[in-house]
């Protein structure tokens, strides 16, 4: 990296966030109260299908300290349907309105919103509000939803099948007849709901004098709100000020745009005070994005050494009722990395995107990735077995070779550079793979079911050129050297926990040669940063960081003009360094930081042609995305008699490129492997057959907490992406996507000596003690299948 | 319908008069200003409010404010005014800023105190004590090996104060 110096970049460095979130006085949006603010709830539907007979909202409106209450039929169109960014050919149309019209198609859709003077006088008058429902038939099994006689979710539309998707990259049919052997396997991709710790949060408030609407907002994405609430609201853009304080963790559940932000805004305009509505954890199970949801049928055509000749992949995505913002989007990128990291010429893709009754889906951590990860990973465990080859052998035998890179795949995507089978032997090195396979053997002899699990992911990151984004995939920044010599950084890239502050401010602190105290990262302030496109997809610093990049070579060749003039000296002889700005030839040529800064500003001797003022902004448009990869080893032991699954051993070598900040890539990967434990032993957005969501509550959905988690070792190889001139990747859901067919792939090994060829998520005891059961004609095994 | 409580918060006598359902986290949150105290799932599932009511750790969601009447309470803020904070950082404030103990930040102050009620009672726990005693708290970022590491750190350096 061509900074001066490297006093920051590459060092574990403490976070500058911290101290103000330690000490508990850094502000979210429920810390924030404005005068004479309301407080704003929505009556929620508790039927998954039903038509609204009447509303009876006069009880409600009539009750102490309410200020409004308001149905779909009170806002008779005023604010516009949810925005989809995703477009896919022949999409049927599903657009959710703000509050139900006519009918609800979700448990947890808003019928009606009221607003009171205090979050407690809201509850009480939101008991008041009479909702009279004719329900009607549910539809939530996505397979049974495409069939000609279910109950269609939009009575409007033909079907339920909102999108078939298909995609195919050499001759699969070829690759089929050629195949020595054909391996099947059916796995599912569970529905999952985000849970970041602070829910979502809303205040709006409204200056009629100056027109002027401002929303704070837990947001990854404070641009593109700014911009669908002016068209939901039609309102003009410019009088719109999206404030994006603290996010209490988002996971792409804040990657979004909601009802209840354009519904708080309406309000706000309307009783001309601020309306705030902060979700309640119920309601953030109902009604914020769920994420996953993917069932797939997957067939190898492979030879009998290994070789895999094709793949065909049928996939039903379950939606949901309407679409979110990137809803129908987040399949095609299951579809896309499907390949994994093998040379797989011949491939087949068809997913059917289906509406059901239940919460939309949509990006959540990996966002796709984790499942074409799942399913791919999955898959190669089942060849490897078909075939009884060692699934890091047939692993190995696939990889493309690192001079193959930039590497086509039969998806249409050009991997930018990797090594695979590299972190892939550091894993195995790292975990002692053959020790731990001699370990296993003599275990079995015993009776002890001991089970290792090898898996390699690509994913797909710094999203991204704008050719393939829905909504544009560059970012902004905007670097102001003070007059002072302090340095502001303005980014359209906006945190919800991962550290920006202080990797980006390392890299400006090297480029520029100041300290890290000297520079100040501003985001998340409409007002205050340039327009961007937002904190997701691992982009952050491959993308936004990137465009801080620029800015930054743009000042210090600019300073370096300055000081070359200012000491006559060659500016391609000087460097910055220790706040100064030193000639390289003749270190006693040199001038402090700051004269050459002040210099910018009193202009009274530039160089000729040279622009007073140090202020660069650049808009980076990344050529292609970055794919990061790695290899994660796991162990496990299950406990025959209970199902119980104790993770032994976990081992991670990842790649995301060149690192900033070692410790935050660290809390990044711990982080991702944990929800990724998660996913696999515990979680589970279950809806009956009513559409009620049965795991609704953290009672019933289980997250895992400190005693469930063995520590977890890290590694890495750092292969620089050509993609962007620091050379990172991006490393916020590696985690995620490595860990689940890790995970998954140890269990089922440890059982596959029994006969044991698959099992969906998630692991709970009981499904694999009716596994082990089963396999082994156990009691329990013997009555289910008599049953 | 009001009744009246008095509880000593972060060191400061308050007399406040409040409705019977108010609960603690709210009394703390909306009447009393401190909102380093955050609601994560009301149901006491979470950990995300948690605050040392007579010095143990106690999920503020779930306890009313009437309840508290007469308690001397430590809320996050206060933590820097304790007598183990030494007028700097709590250690374990600093051990979670020295050890990436947090990304989010929002269930990092009741994470912090309950870390703080255990090395309280035991100054020298094994990972496995760490891990069972902040178990009441979830986190969805950090995968909680930091926020060992984070309470290892802050108790070393609370028992290296003692010696």
């Amino acid at each position: 990296m061509a900074t001066a110096t490297k006093k920051y970049v590459g060092k574990p460095l403490k976070r500058k966030e911290d101290p103000r979130l330690v000490q508990g006085i850094a502000h979210y949006v429920d810390d924030l109260t404005l005068p004479g603010m309301l407080h704003m709830g929505v009556v929620r539907s508790p039927y998954a299908h039903a038509r609204i007979r009447g509303i009876d909202t006069t009880k409600a409106r009539s009750a102490p300290g309410v200020a409004a209450v308001l149905t779909a039929e009170d806002l008779a169109g005023a604010i516009g349907p949810v925005p989809c960014a995703a477009q896919i050919p022949d999409m049927k149309a599903a657009p959710r309105p703000v509050l139900a019209t006519g009918e609800v198609r979700f448990a947890g859709e808003g019928v009606a919103v009221v607003v009171a003077n205090s979050p407690y006088t809201l509850r009480d008058a939101m008991e008041l509000v009479d909702v009279d429902y004719d329900p009607l038939p549910v539809v939530v099994d996505p397979e049974k939803a495409v069939r000609k006689d279910a109950p269609r979710v939009h009575e409007e539309l033909s079907d339920n099948a909102a999108y078939r998707w298909e995609l195919e990259g050499g001759d699969v049919k070829k690759a089929f007849k050629q195949a020595e052997r054909v391996v099947k396997l059916r796995m599912t991709n569970q529905r999952l709901v985000p849970m970041a710790m602070e829910g979502r949060g809303v205040l709006a408030q409204y200056d009629r004098g100056d027109q002027r609407l401002t929303l704070w907002s837990s947001s990854q994405i404070p641009h593109i709100l700014r911009t669908q609430i002016a068209a939901m609201l039609n309102f003009p853009e410019y009088g719109v000020y999206v404030v994006v304080p603290e996010v209490g963790g988002g996971f792409g559940s804040k990657l979004n745009v909601y009802p209840e932000e354009a519904l708080a805004c309406y309000l706000a305009m309307k009783l001309g005070k601020p309306v705030k509505w902060t979700e309640g954890r119920r309601e953030n199970f109902l009604a914020t994005i769920h994420g996953r949801d993917e069932i797939c049928d997957m067939e190898f055509a492979v030879k009998r050494d290994g070789t895999l000749l094709g793949m065909r992949a049928k996939i039903f995505a379950d939606l949901g009722a309407y679409y979110q913002l990137l809803t129908p989007l987040i399949p095609t990128l299951t579809g896309l990395m499907i390949c994994g990291c093998y040379k797989l010429p011949n491939v087949r893709v068809e997913i059917t995107g289906v509406l059901t009754n239940k919460m939309s889906t949509d990006a959540y951590r990996g966002a796709g990735r984790p499942e074409a990860t799942y399913f791919i990973e999955r898959g190669m465990d089942a060849v490897a077995a078909e075939l009884k080859i060692d699934p890091a052998e047939l692993r190995r035998k696939n990889f493309p070779k690192p001079e193959d890179f930039p590497y086509a795949t039969a998806t249409g995507l050009i991997y930018d550079t990797a090594n695979y089978q590299g972190a892939m032997e550091l894993a195995l090195k790292q975990a002692e793979y053959k020790k731990l396979r001699r370990e296993q053997a003599a275990a079995r002899k015993k009776g002890r079911l001991l089970g290792i699990g090898v898996a390699s992911y690509v994913e797909i990151c710094a999203l991204g050129p704008s050719s393939a984004m829905p909504a544009g995939g560059w970012e902004s920044a905007t670097v102001r050297i003070e007059p002072t010599g302090r340095v502001r950084v303005l980014t359209g890239s906006s945190p919800h926990g991962q550290g920006e502050e202080t990797s980006f401010a390392q890299i400006a602190a090297d480029m520029l040669g100041v300290t890290m105290d000297d520079v100040i990262i501003v985001h998340g302030d409409t007002s205050a940063v340039p327009y961007g496109i937002g904190t997701f997809g691992s982009r952050t610093l491959a993308v936004g960081g990137t465009a801080m990049y620029r800015c930054l070579e743009n000042l210090r060749d600019k300073l370096l003009k300055i000081a070359g003039h200012l000491l006559e000296e060659d500016p391609a002889k000087l460097v910055l360094r220790d706040k100064r700005i030193v000639s390289k030839r003749d270190p006693k040529k040199s001038l402090p930081f700051g004269e050459a800064v002040a210099a910018a500003y009193t202009a009274k001797s530039l160089p000729p042609g040279l622009e007073p003022g140090l202020e660069a902004t650049n808009f980076f448009e990344p050529s292609n995305f970055t794919f990061p990869f790695g290899t994660h080893v796991a162990v496990v032991e299950v406990d025959r008699e209970t199902g119980d699954v104790k993770l032994l051993k976990y081992v991670a070598a990842d790649d995301c490129g060149n690192v900033i900040n070692p410790l935050l890539v660290e809390g990044q990967l711990q982080g991702g492997i944990v929800q990724s434990i998660g996913q696999v032993f515990f979680e589970e957005a279950v809806y009956d057959e009513q559409g009620q969501l049965i795991s609704g509550e953290l009672t019933d959905y289980a997250l895992p907490h400190a005693a469930d988690i063995p520590r977890i070792e890290t590694y890495h190889t750092v292969t620089p992406t050509p993609v962007n001139p620091m050379g990172v990747k991006g490393v916020g859901e590696a985690g995620t996507i490595g860990a689940t067919p890790t995970l998954v792939n140890a269990v089922v090994d440890a059982l596959a000596h029994l006969g044991v060829r698959h099992m969906d998520m998630p692991l709970k005891r009981e499904r694999v003690w009716q596994t082990i059961q089963e396999a082994t004609g156990g009691s329990a095994g013997k009555a289910r299948k008599a049953r | 319908m009001g009744l009246e409580i008095q509880v000593q918060v972060n060191g400061k006598n308050y007399q406040s008069e409040i409705e019977p359902r108010l609960l603690l986290v709210h009394y703390l949150r909306e009447v009393l200003g401190l909102t380093g105290t955050h609601v994560g799932c009301e149901t006491s599932l979470c950990g995300a409010c948690t605050v040392l009511v007579d010095g143990r750790a106690v999920k503020s969601c779930t306890m009313l404010a009437v309840q508290a009447d007469g308690s001397e309470i430590t809320t996050i803020e206060g933590l820097t005014a304790t007598p183990e904070a030494a007028g700097g950082l709590h250690p374990v404030q600093e051990g979670f800023w020295e050890k990436h103990g947090l990304q989010c930040g929002y269930c990092t102050p009741g994470m912090i105190l309950s870390a703080v009620q255990l090395l309280r009672d035991n100054p020298s726990p094994t990972e496995a004590e760490i891990r069972h005693a902040i178990a009441g708290n979830l986190c969805r970022c950090t995968g909680y090996q930091h926020i060992v590491e984070a309470v290892e750190y802050a108790a070393k350096k609370l028992r290296s104060r003692k010696r």
